[in-house]
C-alpha cells in the first residue's frame, strides 16, 4: 500500500521526504519495543498467574468435594498403570485430587476435564463420591461461552442440579460404566445418568455432559481399581 | 473526522467532547462490534467499557508520544502494534489480579482490539495533538463509551433477565425477552437509544451538538 505524493488531503509533507530505511527502522523499533513490553509483562505475571491457578484449583476442589479436610494430588502413571502422589501445585497433565476427612477417610475425588464448547475450550473440575458411585458436583474453571446463554452452565441452578448425584456406577465387569453419561433435551431426564440440557444453550450444556461422559468412562474404572493406593497425608504432613 | 471547527479549545472541552457531543457509540457510531456483543448484562458492559477506556488511554498516550517520529505511510501499522500490545498486557494483568474476573470477562478483552474507536482516536487525534490533550481525549471518549455501553447493558439486562448487575429487580412473573440477550436485541436497543437521543437533539440541543449529530 503506497501513499502517492498526489494524495495531499492530510497535509502530510512528511510523505515526500522519508527514506525507506527510516520506515523500516521505525516499524522495527516499535515492533521490538512492543514485543519487549509483552514479554516483560508475561514474565512478571507468570508466577502470580500460576499461583492464582493453583489456588483457584484448590478452591474448586473444595467446592466439588465439600467434605474434604485435606487434599492429596495423584498423577497417573500410564506405563505402570498406577497412581503416585505429587505436590499440590504440580502442573502435570493427568492429575486427580483425592479428598480426605479429618480421620483420614476418603471422601471423594476431584478430576479435571475439558472440551470444546460453543466459543472456546471449557475447563472444569468435577467431584466423584466412591461409596454412592456418583458425580456430586461440577465447578467450571474457564469458559468463554455466550454471556447470558452458554454461561448458564455455571449459574443455572436447575442445570447444576443435574450433577448433584449423577450415576456413574461400574457395570458388572468392573471395567466400564454400567451406563455412560448421556445428554438429553431440557425436561426429558428420566434416568440418574442423564444430563438435562439448557434450551438456548444446547452446545454449551451438551459439551459439559459429553466431557464428563468421556472423562468418567476413562477415569472412574481406573480410580476404582486403585482406591487402595490413595493414602491420606501422613500425620502432621501436607496441610491444606 | 477532523477537529470540530468552532468548539472552544479548552481542556474541559477536550474531555466533554467524548462524553456527550461526540459520544463514540451514540454520535460517532464507532466500536459497534464489542458494544453490541458485550452489552447484554450491565456488569459485562461496565467491565468492557472500563477495559476499553484503559487501552484507549494508554494507546493515545503512546501514539501521541511517538507522533513526531512515525512516518505517515506506516502510521496505521504502528497504531495497531501499540493497541494490540496494550490489549495483551491488559489480558495478562487481569489474569494476575483475579482469575475470577478474567473468567467473567471471557473473550471480551481480546475483542477490544477490533474496537475501531481506539484506532479512530489514534488517527484523528492522538497522532496530531500533544500528550496532555490526547490524554483528556482518551478519558472523555473512554467515559463516553462506558456510559453508552451501560445504557445498552442496563436495558438489555433488565428486559432480558429481569435483573440489574445480577440483582433481580423485576417480579418473577415477568416473562424475560430472551432476544435481548442475543445480538438482535443489541441492535434493537441501540436503535431505540439513537431514536431517543436524536429526537432530543433536534428539539432541545444547541446548534453545535445538532451539527455534530447530523454529521
Amino acid at each position: 500500500m503506497t501513499m502517492g505524493v498526489s494524495q495531499g488531503t492530510t497535509a502530510d509533507t512528511r510523505v515526500q521526504s522519508v527514506q525507506p530505511m527510516r520506515i523500516y527502522a521505525v516499524v522495527l523499533g516499535v515492533g521490538v519495543m512492543c514485543s519487549l513490553a509483552i514479554v516483560i509483562t508475561y514474565e512478571l505475571t507468570r508466577p502470580v498467574i500460576a499461583t492464582n491457578r493453583v489456588s483457584q484449583r484448590r478452591e474448586a476442589i473444595l467446592e466439588v468435594i465439600p467434605e474434604a479436610e485435606s487434599i492429596v494430588a495423584f498423577a497417573f502413571d500410564r506405563d505402570q498403570d498406577l497412581f503416585r502422589s505429587v505436590s499440590q501445585s504440580s502442573d502435570e497433565y493427568e492429575l486427580v485430587f483425592v479428598g480426605f476427612d479429618s480421620s483420614g477417610g476418603l471422601v471423594g475425588v476431584a478430576m479435571p476435564a475439558q472440551a470444546m464448547g460453543y466459543q472456546d475450550t471449557i475447563r472444569l473440575l468435577y467431584g466423584y463420591e466412591p461409596t454412592t458411585q456418583t458425580v456430586i458436583g461440577i465447578r467450571v474453571l474457564e469458559s468463554r461461552e455466550t454471556p447470558g446463554l452458554g454461561d448458564r452452565i455455571e449459574s443455572d441452578p436447575d442445570y447444576l442440579s443435574n450433577f448433584d448425584s449423577l450415576d456413574v456406577q461400574l457395570g458388572e465387569d468392573g471395567k466400564t460404566l454400567a451406563h455412560e453419561i448421556a445428554f438429553v433435551k431440557q425436561g426429558k431426564k428420566t434416568e440418574p445418568w442423564q444430563v438435562d440440557g439448557i434450551t438456548g444453550a444446547t452446545i454449551s450444556s451438551k459439551a459439559v455432559a459429553e466431557m464428563l461422559r468421556d472423562s468418567t468412562n476413562v477415569w472412574i474404572p481406573r480410580i476404582r481399581a486403585s482406591l487402595s493406593q490413595f493414602h491420606p497425608p501422613s500425620v502432621g504432613g501436607t496441610s491444606p | 473526522m477532523s477537529q470540530h471547527v468552532g468548539a472552544p479549545a479548552s481542556e474541559v472541552n477536550d474531555f466533554l467532547e467524548g462524553v456527550f457531543r461526540r459520544n463514540p457509540v451514540f454520535v460517532q457510531v464507532l466500536g459497534m462490534c464489542p458494544a453490541l456483543a458485550v452489552s447484554n448484562t450491565a456488569r459485562n458492559a461496565l467491565a468492557m467499557g472500563l477495559a476499553t477506556a484503559f487501552v484507549l488511554l494508554m494507546s493515545n498516550v503512546v501514539v501521541s508520544s511517538l507522533r513526531k517520529w512515525v512516518p505517515s505511510q506506516v502510521r496505521i501499522v504502528t497504531f495497531i502494534l501499540v493497541i494490540a500490545t496494550f490489549v495483551t498486557i491488559v489480558d495478562y494483568a487481569i489474569q494476575a489480579i483475579s482469575l475470577d474476573l478474567h473468567k467473567a470477562l471471557g473473550a471480551f478483552v481480546s475483542l477490544i482490539v477490533v474496537n475501531c474507536l481506539i484506532l479512530g482516536r489514534a488517527e484523528a487525534f492522538a497522532s496530531r495533538q500533544g500528550i496532555r490533550r490526547s490524554t483528556l481525549d482518551a478519558l472523555g471518549m473512554g467515559s463516553g463509551f462506558t456510559l453508552a455501553l451501560l445504557c445498552l447493558g442496563m436495558v438489555r439486562e433488565l428486559l432480558g433477565s429481569g435483573s440489574l448487575f445480577g440483582v433481580r429487580v423485576l417480579s418473577e412473573q415477568f416473562q424475560e425477552w430472551t432476544i435481548m440477550m442475543l445480538p438482535p436485541g443489541g441492535f434493537f436497543v441501540l436503535a431505540g437509544w439513537l431514536f431517543v437521543i436524536n429526537l432530543w437533539t433536534n428539539r432541545y440541543a444547541g446548534p453545535r451538538m445538532r451539527e455534530e449529530v447530523r454529521g
